[in-house]
This record gives C-alpha cells, sequence and structure tokens, in this order.
C-alpha cells in the first residue's frame, strides 16, 4: 500500500520508486494493520493501576507526545466512582515530587476536590527504647506529605485521562494474553512489539510499558533477571476512628515482630498499616473489632519490649544533648487514642521484595511494582511508581524531540540509569532499618537508639533525610 | 569520481571483512549486475524521463529485478544488524542523541522563526544525508518533519536503509534512498537541499577537496553543512585508531586509515572556499564505558562542523548574532 503510494508520488527519482516496488512483497509483509483486529500503537501500557495510569496521563498531556497513540491497558471494566462516605482502607503516602507530578496534569487539583489529609510531621519511636525521631517542617506550616486513598487517587488520574481521550485510548477489560518482543522472541521478522489481546486483537507497538505490578507478565516475557524474597510477614489494614482534633501527624512505632504506622485521613479518620507475623496477622483478622482495638491501642502504648540498658543510655545521651547540644530532643508527642474501627474495614497480605535487575531491554520499559517493590515501612512504593513516570515521560519527550524512535535503548537506558540511582539507595535503607529493628539483641537495640537519637539531634541530616524523602 | 565511490559509511564500523571486503565486493557486483547500472542511469536521465512524462508507461526503461524472497530475507537480517543498539552500530546509534540536536538546531537557528509545529521543528527542510548507511541519521531527521534523502554508494545498504524504513509507515513517504555519489546527485540537485549533513563519512574520503566541494554544491545558498568527523592528530591515532580499534575493540580493526583523517582546520579551509562559513567547530568524546557521546572543547580526536553557504543574493547575508549561541552545546 505505502509502496504503491510513494511510486504514485515519487517526485525525486524513479530508481528509488523501481527499487521500492521490488521490495514491495516485503513491505507487504511488514506493514500493520493489514486486518481489523491488527492496530497499531507508538506506546502501549499495561496496567492501568495508579501508575500505570499516571504513565498515560502524562504522556497525553505532554505536547511533544501529542501526535504519538498510546493506548492503555485494563483489565478491570471501567467503574463509575462516586465518592463513598466511608474510607477505603488501601491508601497511599503521596510526597511531595509525587504530588507535583499529579499536579502537571491536573489530577491533584481532581484528588483535592474528593478528598485527602495532609501531613504535617511525622514521628517514629522504637518499642525497646525511648528514641525516636520526628520530622516536620518548620512551624508545621508546610505539608511533608499527604495521605490519600487509592481510589480516590485512581479516579483523580481517571478524571484526567478523559480529558485526553483523543490521544490516550483505554482499553477496559483487556488483557495482554501474550508479548512478542524482538530480542527474545525473534521468529517475528518485525522488530516492533506484538501484543496479544485475550479479546483477540493484536497491537504492534513501538514501546511497550509494564505497569502490570509485581507480578508483571511483560517482565517476564522481557526475561529480565528478577531478585526477590519474601520478608515472611504480613500487612494488616484498617480504617480507624481516633480521638483527636487536628490529626495531620503520621505515627510509627518500630516493634520487634514489624513496624505499626498510623496515618491521617481526615480529622478523626486514620489509616492502620501493621506489619507484623503471618501468625499473629491471622489471629488480628479474626477478633472480635473490640479487641482488635484494644490490640492496636497496646501496640502503640506498651512496655513490654523496653530494654534497660538501652533506655538507661538513651536517657544519658538525651541529657547530654540537652545541655551540650541543645538539640531538638523535647518534642515527644503521643499518638491519639484508637476509639473504633470501622466495620469490615480489616484486610491482610504478604509482603515481598521483587526487584528486576533491569528496567528496560529494547522496546519495553517496567514502571512501578513491576520494577521495584519492597517493603512498606517508610511508605515509599508508590512514590517511586510516580517518581519512575515523571522519569519516563521526561526520557520519551527527549527521545521524541531528538527523532528518534519512543523504544530506542540508548534513551531507555538514560530511565534505567536514572531510576536505579533513586530506587537502589532506598530499598537499601528499607531493608536496613527492616533488619535492624527485627530483633531483640541488646547491642542492636542499642546501636540503633543511639543512631535514631543522633539523627535526631543532628538538624542537617534530618533536613537531608527530607530532602531525599519528599524529592 | 571513482574516488568518492569509496564514500561509506558501513566502513566506518562494518568489520574488515564485510565492510572493505564488501564494498569491493560490491564494486564487481555492480560491474556485473547491469540491472542496478540502469537503475543508475534512470537517475542521471531523470529530467529527460520527466520530459516523456506523459508517455511515462510505455517509455519507462524495465529494469529487471533481481530481487527474490530469500535475498529480501537475508536483507532483513542485515537490517536488524544495523539498527541493533547493541551490535555493532553501538556508537553510531549513541552519537545520535548528540548529532541530530546538533542538526536539529542548528537549522532552527538557520531559519530563525519557531517551529509551527513543535513535534515537526524540521518540517519544510530538505536534507540530503551523505553515506546514509542503514538510515540511522536519515530516519531520526524526517520523523522531525524534514524530507530526506539519504545517498550510499554501497547497494546493499540502500536496500537495508529501505526495508527498515517500510516498518514505520509515519515516516515512509519521507526519506528516499538512493545509491548514488555526491557527484551523481549533483547533475540534477544542484543547491537543491536546505542541508548537507555528512557524518562520519568524511574520513573514509581520499579527495576531501572534491568531495567539500559536491556536498557545498548541493546546498541552497542560506543553507547548512554538518560534517562529523576525525581529526588528523596523534591523539585521533592513538585513541581513535589503535585503542578504539586494537584495545577496546569498540570498532573493528582496519575501519578507518588515519591518512584520511582531515584535520578542522583545512576543513574550515577546504568550505570557506567552496562558500560556506564555518558557524561553529564542538569536539566530541565517546565515553566508551557509558557509551554516552558528550560535546567537548577540545575537537583533537572527534570532531563536528556546521558551515553556512553564503547567499550572494542577500546583502549582508544572515546575521552573525543569530548563530552565535548556536545550537546543542548541553
Amino acid at each position: 500500500m505505502m509502496a504503491a503510494t510513494i511510486v504514485r508520488k515519487c517526485s525525486l527519482c524513479f530508481a528509488t520508486a523501481r527499487q521500492l516496488k521490488s521490495l514491495y512483497p516485503m513491505s507487504r509483509r511488514l506493514q500493520t494493520s493489514s486486518s481489523d483486529n491488527e492496530y497499531v500503537a507508538d506506546i502501549v501500557i499495561s496496567g492501568g493501576g495508579m501508575v500505570g495510569a499516571a504513565m498515560a496521563c502524562a504522556l497525553g498531556h505532554e505536547e511533544l507526545l501529542k501526535h504519538k497513540r498510546v493506548i492503555l491497558l485494563e483489565a478491570a471494566p471501567k467503574r463509575e466512582f462516586k465518592l463513598p462516605e466511608a474510607f477505603s482502607n488501601r491508601t497511599c503516602t503521596l510526597s511531595p515530587a509525587t504530588v507535583k507530578l499529579l499536579n502537571s496534569f491536573g489530577a491533584w487539583e481532581e484528588i483535592q476536590k474528593m478528598r485527602c489529609q495532609p501531613v504535617h510531621r511525622m514521628q517514629v519511636w522504637d518499642s525497646c527504647s525511648n528514641s525516636l525521631i520526628t520530622f516536620n517542617q518548620e512551624e508545621m506550616t508546610q505539608e511533608l506529605a499527604f495521605v490519600a486513598e487509592n481510589d480516590v487517587i485512581l479516579e483523580g488520574i481517571t478524571r484526567r485521562l478523559d480529558a485526553v481521550k483523543d490521544k490516550v485510548e483505554v482499553w477496559y477489560k483487556t488483557k495482554g494474553k501474550q508479548y512478542i518482543i524482538p530480542g527474545v522472541d525473534s521468529s517475528e521478522d518485525n522488530s516492533w512489539i506484538t501484543v496479544h489481546l485475550d479479546s483477540g486483537k493484536t497491537i504492534k507497538t513501538k514501546l511497550l510499558i509494564g505497569a502490570d505490578g509485581f507480578k508483571s507478565a511483560v517482565r517476564d516475557a522481557s526475561k529480565l533477571h528478577v531478585v526477590s524474597w519474601d520478608y515472611k510477614q504480613a500487612a494488616i489494614v484498617a480504617t480507624l476512628c481516633v480521638s483527636e482534633t487536628e490529626n495531620t501527624v503520621a505515627w510509627q512505632r518500630f516493634l520487634p515482630t514489624g513496624p505499626i504506622a498510623m496515618l491521617p485521613l481526615s480529622r478523626s479518620i486514620s489509616n492502620l498499616i501493621w506489619t507484623t507475623t503471618p501468625e499473629n496477622a491471622k489471629y488480628l483478622l479474626q477478633v472480635e473489632e473490640e479487641r482488635f482495638v484494644d490490640a492496636v491501642n497496646d501496640a502503640f502504648w506498651h512496655e513490654r519490649d523496653m530494654n534497660s540498658v538501652a533506655v538507661s543510655v538513651g536517657n544519658f545521651l538525651t541529657d547530654i544533648s540537652k545541655n551540650l547540644l541543645q538539640g531538638d530532643t523535647s518534642s515527644r508527642q503521643l499518638p491519639p487514642t484508637v476509639t473504633g474501627i470501622q466495620a469490615g474495614s480489616r484486610a491482610s497480605f504478604p509482603l515481598g521484595l521483587t526487584h528486576s535487575s533491569n528496567y528496560v531491554r529494547s522496546r519495553v520499559a517496567l514502571i512501578g511494582d513491576a520494577a521495584h517493590r519492597f517493603h512498606p515501612l517508610a511508605g515509599q512504593g508508590v512514590n517511586l511508581g510516580f517518581g519512575d513516570v515523571t522519569c519516563l515521560r521526561d526520557v520519551l519527550t527527549k527521545a521524541v524531540y531528538d527523532g528518534s524512535d519512543p523504544g530506542s535503548l540508548s534513551y531507555l537506558v538514560d530511565y534505567e540509569t536514572q531510576r536505579q540511582r533513586k530506587v537502589l539507595p532506598v530499598i537499601a535503607t528499607i531493608e536496613f532499618l527492616q533488619r535492624l529493628y527485627n530483633t531483640n539483641l541488646t547491642p542492636i537495640i542499642l546501636l540503633r537508639s543511639v543512631g535514631l537519637q543522633a539523627t535526631n539531634t543532628l538538624t542537617f541530616v534530618k533536613d537531608r533525610i527530607i530532602k531525599e524523602a519528599t524529592s | 569520481m571513482a574516488s568518492v565511490m569509496s564514500v561509506c559509511r558501513r566502513c566506518l564500523v562494518g568489520s574488515l571483512r564485510k565492510g572493505l571486503a564488501n564494498a569491493i565486493k560490491n564494486t564487481a557486483n555492480r560491474l556485473n549486475h547491469s540491472e542496478w547500472k540502469n537503475i543508475n542511469a534512470v537517475l542521471i536521465t531523470k529530467t529527460e524521463i520527466y520530459r516523456n512524462s506523459s508517455t511515462i508507461s510505455s517509455e519507462r526503461p524495465v529494469v529487471k529485478t533481481t530481487i527474490d524472497e530469500e535475498e529480501l530475507r537475508k536483507f532483513a537480517l542485515l537490517s536488524q544488524q544495523w539498527w541493533d543498539e547493541q551490535g555493532e552500530f553501538e556508537a553510531l546509534h549513541a552519537l545520535n542523541q548528540i548529532r541530530i540536536p546538533f542538526v536539529r538546531d542548528g537549522l532552527l537557528n538557520q531559519r530563525g522563526i519557531p517551529p509551527l509545529d513543535i513535534t515537526q521543528p524540521l518540517a519544510g527542510f530538505s536534507v540530503l544525508d551523505v553515506g546514509s548507511g542503514g538510515g540511522l541519521l536519515a530516519e531520526p531527521l524526517a520523523r522531525l518533519g524534514a524530507f530526506v534523502v539519504g545517498i550510499d554508494a554501497v547497494e546493499e545498504n540502500i536496500k537495508i536503509a529501505q526495508i527498515h524504513l517500510q516498518q514505520d509507515h509515519k515516516i515512509a513517504g519521507k526519506v528516499k534512498y538512493i545509491e548514488a555519489t555526491v557527484e551523481d546527485m549533483l547533475v540534477t540537485e544542484e543547491e537543491n537541499f536546505d542541508a548537507v549533513v555528512v557524518s562520519e563519512v568524511a574520513e573514509h574520503v581520499t579527495d576531501h577537496a572534491h568531495f567539500i566541494e559536491c556536498c557545498c554544491r548541493l546546498v541552497k545558498p542560506g543553507g547548512s553543512v554538518f560534517i562529523t568527523t576525525l581529526n588528523k592528530t596523534q591523539a585521533s591515532y592513538f585513541l581513535g585508531v589503535l585503542m578504539a580499534e586494537r584495545v577496546l575493540h569498540l570498532l573493528p580493526a582496519g575501519t578507518h586509515d588515519w591518512n584520511k583523517f582531515i584535520p578542522p582546520e583545512d576543513l574550515q579551509y577546504l568550505l570557506d572556499k567552496n562558500g560556506c562559513v564555518t558557524r561553529l567547530v564542538h569536539g566530541m568524546c565517546y565515553n566508551f564505558l557509558a557509551k554516552k557521546w558528550s560535546w567537548i572543547q577540545n575537537t583533537s580526536i572527534n570532531y563536528a562542523v556546521h558551515a553556512v553557504k553564503i547567499d550572494s543574493t542577500k546583502s549582508g547575508t544572515t546575521s552573525e548574532s543569530k548563530f552565535k549561541n548556536d545550537s546543542s552545546s548541553t
């Protein structure tokens, strides 16, 4: 078809026309969209979760990419979302960098129209000693982060996706069945990626973005090396009612069985995320709701795990820093008392680490949990996923402005390098913290409480941590 | 003419066996296969054919094709080799990250007004890519909106490039590949291009003076010549030839002949002689660990030149200041 058009139009020379004509059988084979069930796209995103939808939305709102055909594949049907009275038990802590991304395509405004709660202060403390660390911007005027429900975030992004309907097609109830990736499956003579869908349709695309979660089928099809392990821990989530006036503080206490955290959702509602042993999790899911509330209060308040050595050393250090350094040690606050639980809001899920050693290969890029998933103790998972979106959008924009194919590895490698420089230190830190606090050994307790205390005293270290965690 | 016949970007990174020997083989092939000679003849006598355009279907010389399915498959495979970003042309693929912005920004500065459609910044420009090889440079320029003619003296490269071009229907109509040399082009296309891009080709040419003259004559007055090549210094011999070919094996041994390298001063002199004023000279540096090119001050190994042909019809030509902050030194 195309060859024939060129033969007709060719203004420069007939030699080219002739050569093209001789290539006609070949070109016809390479030409796509020969049947009704074959589609051609520039970018296909597999997985319409928060990160995948944000990726589609970010690409759709990019001026330089306006002529690119982007298709988002989402297994679930399109939902009619109405903000429910009750809060969902699945939430995210959104960092300022994430807010900036959501703002860039207008989704943040939509989320704020629904609901989200600012976090002005974070307090992290240890159950084995008195050591603690607090984070807050000066005078508590600026938000450290926002807590929003996953449903609300996704709805905010979906609304903004509707605004770019002409550029980004969302195919609901569609899932990739088979991905044929050049270099992995060399049987195809076309060097683009072929996606066979469960609906029987086929898409040929220059770039496939895997946003299909930690069990990513795109990653498996790309034969990328994966590091993974199980934490042998389970996380319990629940929606709690708290007695609090402002409720803008995020609380986290490290117990020997795992951290327990309470994140503010509204003036009187907080979200619980409690990491514990699978057995304990099973028990906590079964007990009556009053007993569960008692268990949560106990986890935040009890002093059974106190280690006498660590406590006395901690007190000694506090005295020193008070007298010599005049550091910021006096700001201990007490967490609010949990008064009740939203009925039926308890749920549990297993925790594990999955890290893809490479985030890209030619024509493939992984984002979000497909590339990296780890312990939720710092609430960084989704923020790193949104960080991937920001970075990949910028890299693709540059590639397109340089006339490159969006699937070009030379550019995708930039995305991988930039993201791994960011993600790997975060994973290392979280793994370190997870192991550091998952023990009862006195020397380690001593070490960590001194370390935490020291970090809390040294303002410049804290500022640096805040900067790292929020960027 | 024969001297410039050796212009071949494939030689740059093609292996000695595949590149140099192939070039010789191809020349031999060309002598044997009269069909392809005919195609050259068609090219050169294009004007005559145009004249008879009313009776074109009957008058057009019939070119018998020797391409069959088997051969197509072979070229498709070769095309995959050319376009494998981690394959033997890795350094050339990486070079796109700086040479495309170099050409793009150079052309945008030349026009002086911002593009109407930012996704097609080069719309309206016609570009000649000398030594187009597998089309590594031609396709990105076409994607930016330019109309690109890629010429290569090696018949095989033309077919490889065309096969790859067919994959992207959005640009398939914007690129033409022709098996030709710059002299061939001069017959019909003198002063016909907004830009002539000679990337990684000049270091394979024996008669620089004649080659540059041809390139300059192909550019419209006010148009640009972009050249990237290797300097003729001791550093370029040790790093560009010995290290790259023998020690680090970035390129197959025998890719480059240091004697054919050209220093920027000589290149500028030649450009100047042909009415092209040099706007800027940048050094280029390849980090073989990161596999990235970057702009540097030092031009002793690789360098890029942007020259603009003086437009004698306009008085005072284009203002100097417009080009002061020219492009891409990021």
